[in-house]
């Protein structure tokens, strides 16, 4: 069937299987790796991305009910060779190891600092609480979000 | 990796037409709302429906809100508009206790009300919740809407009340003066289902037990439900003594099977220790001592 959504602000239009999961879409389809995809139980987190707004796990979304809606993956958070503060903090507090769960945990945490711009350590740690570090033991990532909650204005990507 | 079988897909763009495309399909059509029950079964194979008709469109059911005497939750309510909800914390703090410890905030921004309690899981917090508190199930289907009474609601693992070309439209719990009420759940790590789950809810009259409910999930009870414990309570003082009865009471009326989540033993244990602090907790929020 067709399926026509918003994808960072584009629309994009594909002809797929209704079974498709949208993790693997927006992977394979559409080339965006960012996305990642670490489990077969919506216990991982590593595919967070949000649709319509909202962050959703995109291995428990198939593609066709996404069809008309927005969805934002972490590729968008960078604008104009600028990264957005939340990653900004996870460079400069080392909020990544392997980097695996990171696309997940940063889409998750800006839409936290979205709607509460000032969240204490618990309620950071009751954000990510559905999703999984296997490297950095969370502490590191707690700093990164507490980072960007402090520093607002984007810099300049330093190569 | 693990995908689902083929399957169709339709869009429904209100409450008949959803009905109307489940008649026309037939039993294998499943509703689908936020697929965070039915899309892992469809990885796993346990599902394997041959057309879903997606209701995520159906955004005028949900809603909770206060109607008359009913608090009333819209089955496209999600887990996350429960647990933020002001109304339903005013009459019923549970539903904020259950929700805060079912799944995890990302899950949580998906699943469903009327998708929880359909699903039935032995384990599901909201079933027990619901049992609790006695809620009515609201079934629509093409010639009308019935309503269906808590206990009669859940006829087994995974079954239901709602029929062929029937679906779930909403939830009513009646407003009752004097009324607390608590969700007590132990969980092996944050976002995993129950080993042991319990919810009360306790309307006094002085010192008097008028109604109460208790609620149990994963230990397979019977619709959920301790109505032993209940039986004991009701029309008592509301004593520490009268707590222990009903706790022992609902712990043994329970049948728990060991799984990776605990023995049987460890299940039933906590069915009396958890019935003890909900009925503590739905108590003195019932006297105003907590909020
Ligand atoms: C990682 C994870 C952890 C979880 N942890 C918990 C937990 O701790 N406790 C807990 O209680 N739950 C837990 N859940 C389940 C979660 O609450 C689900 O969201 C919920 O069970 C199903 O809601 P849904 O809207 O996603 O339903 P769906 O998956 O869309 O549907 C489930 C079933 O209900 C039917 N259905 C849906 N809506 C209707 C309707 N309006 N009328 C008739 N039938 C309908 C569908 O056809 C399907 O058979 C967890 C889920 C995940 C993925
Ligand atoms: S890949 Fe989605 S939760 Fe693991
Ligand atoms: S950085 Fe390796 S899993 Fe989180």
């Amino acid at each position: 069937m067709q399926v026509t959504m918003t994808v960072n602000g584009k629309e994009v239009t594909r002809d797929v299987e209704p079974r498709l999961l949208l993790v693997h879409f927006i992977r394979d389809e559409l080339g965006l790796t960012g996305t990642h995809w670490g489990c077969d139980t919506s216990n991982c987190g590593a595919c967070v991305l949000w649709m319509d707004g909202e962050p959703v796990k995109s291995c428990t979304v198939l593609t066709p009910m996404a069809a008309g809606r927005e969805i934002r993956t972490v590729e968008d958070l960078e604008q104009d060779g600028v990264l957005d503060p939340i990653q900004q903090g996870f460079v400069s507090q080392h909020g990544l190891q392997c980097g695996f769960c990171t696309p997940g945990m940063m889409m998750t945490c800006r839409h936290l600092l979205d709607h509460n711009p000032d969240p204490s350590e618990h309620e950071i740690r009751v954000a990510i609480s559905g999703q999984i570090c296997r490297c950095t033991g969370y502490e590191n990532i707690v700093r990164s979000v507490r980072w960007a909650a402090e520093h607002t204005t984007s810099e300049e990507v330093s190569a | 990796m693990q995908v689902p079988a083929p399957v169709e897909y339709e869009r429904a763009t209100s409450v008949d037409d959803a009905i109307a495309k489940l008649e026309r399909y037939g039993p294998e059509a499943r509703l689908i709302a936020g697929g965070h029950s039915l899309i892992p079964m469809m990885k796993l194979r346990l599902a394997r429906p041959e057309v879903l008709i997606d209701i995520n469109d159906l955004t005028d059911l949900a809603y909770i809100k206060r109607e008359g005497d009913e608090l009333r939750i819209g089955a496209m309510a999600r887990h996350r508009d429960l647990l933020e909800s002001h109304v339903a914390f005013e009459y019923y703090p549970i539903f904020r206790d259950a929700e805060e410890v079912i799944a995890d905030p990302v899950v949580r921004n998906r699943g469903t009300i009327g998708g929880s309690i359909c699903q039935a899981d032995p384990s599901e917090d909201l079933s027990a919740a619901f049992a609790a508190v006695k809620a009515d199930m609201v079934i629509q289907s093409s010639s009308g809407e019935r309503i269906v009474p808590n206990p009669e609601f859940h006829r087994g693992p995974y079954t239901t009340a709602v029929g062929d070309g029937e679906m779930l439209t909403e939830v009513r719990v009646a407003i009752r003066p004097g009324c607390g009420s608590a969700y007590e759940k132990v969980e092996r790590r944050v976002g995993d289902w129950a080993v042991t789950a319990v919810g009360a809810c306790i309307q006094l009259d002085g010192d008097t037990i008028t109604e109460v409910g208790i609620g149990l999930a994963a230990v397979s009870a019977q619709h959920f439900r301790s109505a032993g414990a209940e039986d004991i309570l009701r029309g008592g003082p509301a004593t520490e003594e009268q707590f222990a009865a009903a706790a022992a009471a609902a712990a043994e009326g329970c049948n728990p099977s060991s799984d990776q989540r605990g023995p049987a033993d460890y299940k039933r244990h906590l069915a009396r220790v958890l019935t003890l602090r909900a009925l503590r907790r739905a108590t003195a929020r019932a006297r105003g001592q907590e909020a």
